[in-house]
């Protein structure tokens, strides 16, 4: 079996500052990370390798320095590191990026066997979208089973994997034909830490490294800001509220209480009694 | 294991300024060298904010200043004693300094670790990172073979094992290398990064472009504790910091925090750090028992380099020069005995400290030996009467209220005397001018 992990090399958000000066998020000098979710995506990539003997490959899109991600996904016990990177793909939205990782999946079919499972974290921290697995999914025409708390199983003769789904009001428990693109909830698992042997072929291993025509794009204004139609207007932080929270003291009974709250909430919004009044006027009536 | 089988030339435990050094330099003349260091990436258990000695690096990699992330230049050293309310001050500023190569540098210890880790890896070591070394493995002889670290899996052989492990020297310790470190031989430092634009630190502290100033400042700002405080100037942040020998922290009831809060708020110190935005506090230890308290070395297949070895001159504030000299000296130590095809014996790494003793840093910490003790033994009269007795006679000279300079002259000569007696005077300054020489 041929897995692949897609991760993403994100700022450490913990870690982040914004300059109070210019307003502007300061990315120089914060440590970057693996994101998060991704971790669980690995993590759950692995426990399949010691169940089945299946080969690892974690893979990333981004700047030459998001080799060092994949070689911290090789110390877990990954088998095989591949990045993507170019500067035409600087400033992809989500739309670019699940086309150029889709081309790159593509082509890690190519030259290392077509992978029955495409792993991805449910999303990124920076970016929050939860767009790029589903959009490779749909791209590559895989079965897509997201926000996935647990495997259930994997039957590999029959091709099929059963998983347990959050969603809205409950779980689901849902079975999908092989290949299947899953992204991983958080805390579905726990990260192993890697032997001292994983930790000596990370640090040993090649990254395989693959530019836009590598993975054979040749329609450029896909990628990066041209292909991009999301567009980030202005990036702030958000100013502390200036609205303080208020304590109604009344002396006396419940009811007297509760109106005398009613009667500061009228006094600070208005709109809140007409509102109130008009909703009432047409369902009470 | 297979392939990981065959030992390694050199292992060396911990990536901070002399590990690199060692590391690096033992790579780069061709040796098979692991470095291990427990950090999530180089630099990330060092404390921010430090002062780096170009000379040293120099000697390691010449062409540092083009690639190395260097905050500012030092063009002004500024030496104070203070007292609760005052400062005096002797300040050095030369433009000299602004040449083609500056002499010193302050910089952000994660990012510069993280630069050097990388010229390491380049050079062609294999670097680990949060792994941790937990102890030595030795041979029947007692020999050191090799590391067992925190990760599931064999030992790891090498020929020689470099303890670049920092000030606490858990790993030799642990494997009856060495004693524990000693209380009244380590400062506990605390310091903060404010966040400035740069503009306002160039105004406040009148530099431009990239110079840069460092306060050194002793007195009653460490409360009658042997110590110093200190603040330097970054290129967009100020760290300010102050540290005290811990056995001196656990006589009294003060803590660092409380150190620190009163260091930043004292009126000499407040305005340089007016609408500054305090990004990050950390705190470390810092060996300053100098000559007297430096470990054994050497042994039968290890070797020991940097704050592990105490190889800080308190006096001068020197430690990232002297970490990265000896690790330097050890690896070109280890590189001339492999290439001899030489054993790692102790007899014949014991080389390393006859190469140490040529160099700087012991005739510095030789010189030096008997300063620590002095000032930890008087520290009543070095961090709190001296200072207090320097303030009120500049107080006395300077504040023009009708009195005339001879009556004046006297009054500060009676307060010295009357304060400290002429023998304990005499006696301070001669045995500090002998712990000088």
């Amino acid at each position: 079996m041929h897995i692949v992990v897609c991760i993403k090399q994100v700022p450490d958000s913990a870690q982040i500052r914004v300059h109070p000066v210019t307003n502007t998020i300061m990315r120089q000098g914060v440590p970057t990370i693996i994101n998060p979710y991704d971790l669980f995506a690995l993590e759950e990539a692995l426990r399949l390798k010691d169940r089945f003997g299946a080969t690892v490959t974690v893979l990333t899109m981004g700047p030459p320095t998001a080799a060092e991600s994949l070689r911290k996904a090789l110390t877990f016990g990954a088998d095989r590191a591949v990045l993507l990177t170019d500067r035409y793909f600087a400033g992809s939205d989500t739309l670019a990026t699940s086309y150029a990782l889709s081309m790159a999946l593509l082509k890690v079919a190519e030259e290392f066997g077509k992978p029955e499972i495409i792993f991805t974290g449910k999303q990124t921290i920076d970016g929050d979208t939860a767009q790029v697995g589903p959009g490779i999914a749909k791209r590559l025409d895989y079965n897509q089973l997201t926000y996935i708390a647990r495997i259930i199983e994997t039957d590999t003769q029959a091709g099929t994997i059963k998983v347990e789904r959050r969603a809205e009001g409950g779980l689901q428990v849902l079975e999908s034909k092989l290949p299947v693109l899953i992204t991983m909830l958080e805390a579905s698992n726990e990260m192993r830490r890697g032997s001292i042997e994983n930790a000596l072929i990370a640090a040993r291993a090649e990254v395989v490294t693959w530019n836009a025509a590598a993975v054979g794009i040749e329609d450029l204004t896909k990628c990066g800001l041209r292909g991009s139609p999301t567009i980030v207007k202005k990036v702030f932080a958000p100013s502390a509220r200036t609205d303080k929270a208020a304590l109604v003291e009344v002396d006396g009974k419940a009811e007297a209480k509760a109106a005398a709250l009613v009667e500061a909430i009228f006094a600070k919004a208005p709109g809140v009694e007409h509102d109130l009044l008009e909703h009432a006027a047409q369902h009470y009536v | 294991m297979g392939e990981f089988s065959k030992p390694f030339d050199a292992i060396v435990v911990g990536a901070g300024p002399s590990g690199n050094a060692a590391a690096y330099v033992m790579a780069k003349e061709g040796l098979n060298v692991l470095q291990i260091e427990r950090g999530e990436y180089a630099g990330s258990k060092n404390v921010q904010g430090a002062i780096l000695y170009a000379d040293a690096l120099e000697k390691i990699i010449p062409e540092f200043r083009d690639e190395a992330p260097l905050e500012r230049h030092v063009i002004e050293q500024r030496m104070w004693t203070m007292d609760d309310k005052s400062h005096t001050g002797m300040h050095y500023r030369s433009d000299d300094f602004n040449e083609e190569k500056p002499n010193r540098y302050t910089i952000l210890r994660a990012q510069f670790d993280k630069w050097f880790s990388s010229k390491v890896k380049e050079a062609g070591a294999l670097v680990l990172y949060e792994t941790t070394v937990t102890e030595l493995v030795k041979d029947l002889s007692g020999k050191v073979i090799g590391v067992r670290t925190d990760r599931q899996g064999a030992p790891i052989m090498a020929n020689v094992v470099v303890l670049a492990e920092g000030v606490n020297g858990l790993v030799g310790q642990r494997s009856g290398l060495r004693n524990e470190v000693s209380p009244d031989t380590v400062a506990l430092a605390v310091k903060e990064m404010h966040f400035l634009p740069r503009e306002t630190i160039e105004a406040r502290f009148n530099l431009s472009g990239n110079e840069g100033v460092v306060i050194e400042a002793m007195g009653t700002i460490t409360k009658g504790m042997t110590g110093t405080g200190f603040l330097y100037t970054n290129e967009e942040s100020i760290s300010v910091g102050i540290g005290c020998i811990v056995s001196d922290f656990a006589e009294t009831d003060v803590t660092p925090n409380e150190l620190l809060e009163a260091f930043k708020n004292h009126p000499s110190i407040k305005p340089l750090l007016a609408d500054s935005e305090c990004k990050e506090y950390a705190a470390h230890l810092i060996p300053e028992g100098g000559y007297k308290a430096i470990p054994q070395l050497t042994g039968a297949g290890w070797i020991v380099v940097g704050d592990a070895g105490q190889f800080v001159n308190a006096v001068h504030r020197e430690g990232s020069n002297l970490a990265m000299t000896t690790g330097r000296v050890a690896a070109e130590t280890v590189v001339s005995l492999t290439r001899k095809r030489e054993e790692m014996t102790a007899a014949n790494l014991a080389e390393y400290e006859k190469r140490l003793g040529q160099t700087f840093v012991m005739k510095d910490l030789k010189k030096y030996k008997g300063i620590p003790d002095l000032l930890h033994r008087n520290k009543g009269n070095f961090f709190g009467t001296y200072p207090k007795l320097i303030s009120a006679a500049m107080q006395t000279w300077f504040r023009v209220d009708g009195i005339d300079k001879i009556s004046k002259e006297k009054a500060i000569i009676r307060n010295f005397r009357e304060t400290r007696t002429l023998w304990g005077m005499m006696g301070d300054a001669f045995r500090l001018v002998r712990a000088w020489r």
